[in-house]
């Protein structure tokens, strides 16, 4: 097996992208990796992404995105994994690139999802979930993360409010990342009455959905130099599933794909959670910070919250979470958020991260889950 | 139409039909064919009792396509007396009347509606688990509860009685 690096990176803003397609949005973020990284082509493209079947009636993503950008010719494929669709995409890449197969292999991020209307995008995020015994029940996305919130209130004691300062963190970071959809802090007295979605979640706890792209070109470490003088070294990717419904789990409060996922990366990295310095999560909902946070072995069981109220998620803090705004500030066009998280993950490493710089960043992770827990992708990546 | 899709899982979706592992023989609902916790095959079925207590619950207020009717309207994770745990929703019983421990039974009622000409997809849903020993003859006899009509005009959801065939 060969190493692998990020040579390069690129993302459009997240947002409501009503003058751009989804083809446009994957050009913009492809384009800008490969410039980059000072590539003209590569040998495959990977894209990940979730909803364009049902949102723009579009599939064959990767012949489409491979054509418009001028790449006809070379493979392309699309990659699906709900709203893990990003970071599965790199996993492809990586394999890719790995194996010997190709040498320079772009992996592509990409979400369209406000061309549709409230109750269409609802449906169609509900399809991460079992069809036949959670859809079918009329569950949507927000409210199994509800039971689950719910729950995990009821058996450790949490009140609402203690969830707050997830989504201050995420917000107060996002003000300083220009690709971010909400550039505006919160405060706790806003987190506490913000309109209710599926009690106990509001609008504060909850990601928005939106549109964009975003882009990572990799290559064989060993030639990762001559493209930039800021590689990015992909040292573990790892990717675990759990059952798809949520009723079918041990124990619905444990991430056990998170679990499995992040065991598989340290083993891979041969490194563990008190060497990460960055954390990128997957903050869907604020119970999905906490349960992810215990899930990669952060905090234990019961404990996630806790970094939260403590202040420990703060750029300065034992481990930074969402430090470019996160699902939650940043956006989330489900499928290309996972691709999201790498970039700025890369970014932190490659200290292109600006104000929100986190010192001496050498080691950066980032989880990345589909559905609620039952696909998760763990990648740490490394400055070298 | 989906009617085939619909049709395959009615034994589930009218009368809790699971499976049984014969070998370490664990109750299993939903249906998989494969025990999860010793992998053995697992086709004998069993008809679940229906009774059950409320794990966690809440209130859909924004619905997917074919619910929008139903909103606001509680979804649940109930835990069966055998065993697993289901995806369900709670009805008969206002938001501030439930709570995680709570009592439950298995009613027949509308899940969804596929507009006015399409088809009506029934299955089970949970109500507050009635008193066994309060007159049931009587109660047996008496039409169901049925909620009562919401204030915003929306009718309320088709009580159906009989198992379904």
């Amino acid at each position: 097996m060969r190493d692998v690096s990020i040579i390069g990176i690129g993302q459009t803003p997240v947002g409501e992208h009503w003058d751009k397609s989804l083809r446009e949005l994957a050009y913009q973020a492809l384009l800008a990796a490969m410039q980059s990284a000072g590539v003209e082509r590569v040998d495959a493209l990977y894209v990940g992404n979730m909803l364009s079947g049902e949102l723009t009636a579009q599939e064959h993503l990767g012949a489409l995105i491979a054509d418009f950008a001028g790449l006809r010719g070379i493979e392309a494929i699309k990659v699906e994994a709900a709203c893990g669709s990003g970071a599965a995409a790199l996993r492809v890449g990586y394999m890719a690139v790995a194996s010997g197969l190709c040498d320079l292999v772009a992996c592509i991020g990409v979400e369209k999802m406000t061309d549709q209307q409230g109750s269409t995008v609802t449906s169609a995020l509900a399809m991460a979930a079992d069809a036949e015994y959670e859809a079918l029940q009329g569950l949507t996305f927000v409210s199994i993360n509800a039971l689950l919130m719910r729950r995990y209130m009821h058996e450790y004691g949490y009140r609402k409010e203690d969830f707050a300062n997830f989504a201050i963190n995420a917000h107060a970071n996002a003000v300083n990342n220009p690709y971010a959809m909400f550039r505006s802090p919160i405060t706790a007295a806003q987190f506490a009455e913000a309109k209710p979605i599926a009690d106990p979640i509001n609008l504060l706890d909850s990601s928005p959905i939106a549109d964009g792209a975003a882009c990572v070109i990799l290559a064989p470490t060993s030639i990762a130099r001559e493209f930039t003088d800021k590689p990015v070294r992909v040292r573990a990717i790892a990717i675990a599933t759990d059952t798809l419904a949520v009723h079918d789990r041990r124990d619905p409060l444990y991430l056990e794909g998170g679990a499995l996922s992040a065991q598989k990366a340290y083993a891979m990295a041969g490194v563990g959670p008190a060497d990460i310095d960055v954390f990128e999560l997957h903050d869907a909902f604020t119970i999905m910070s906490a349960l992810s946070l215990e899930a990669a072995g952060f905090a234990p069981r019961g404990q996630g919250v806790r970094l939260a109220m403590d202040g420990e998620i703060g750029l300065n803090g034992r481990i930074p979470i969402t430090t470019m705004g996160g699902l939650k500030a940043r956006g989330h066009p489900v499928g290309a958020t996972g691709m999201y998280q790498i970039v700025e993950v890369a970014q932190q490493l490659r200290e292109e991260a600006g104000l929100n710089q986190v010192k001496n960043a050498q080691l950066g992770m980032a989880q990345n889950i589909g559905g609620s827990g039952a696909t998760v992708v763990t990648t740490i990546l490394e400055r070298i | 139409m989906e009617v085939a899709r619909y049709w395959r899982t009615t034994k589930q979706r009218y009368q809790l039909v699971g499976e049984k592992c014969p070998q370490c023989g664990r109750r299993i609902f939903p249906p998989r064919d494969v025990c999860p916790v010793c992998g053995h095959e697992a086709r004998t079925a069993v008809q679940f009792s229906g009774k059950g207590e409320v794990y966690s619950y809440s209130v859909v207020h924004v619905a997917p396509e074919g619910y929008e009717k139903f909103v606001p309207y509680i979804v649940a994770l109930v835990r069966l007396a055998e065993g697993p745990l289901v995806t369900a929703q709670l009805t008969d019983v206002d938001e501030s009347e439930v709570w995680i421990g709570m009592p439950v039974e298995m009613v027949t009622r509308v899940l969804r509606e596929d507009g006015e000409r399409g088809m009506l997809i029934y299955g089970y849903k949970f109500r507050p688990a009635l008193p066994v020993n309060n007159q049931a003859p009587q109660a047996a006899a008496q039409p169901m509860r049925t909620p009562l009509p919401k204030a915003n005009g929306v009718h309320p959801e088709p009580v159906l009685q009989a198992a379904m065939p």
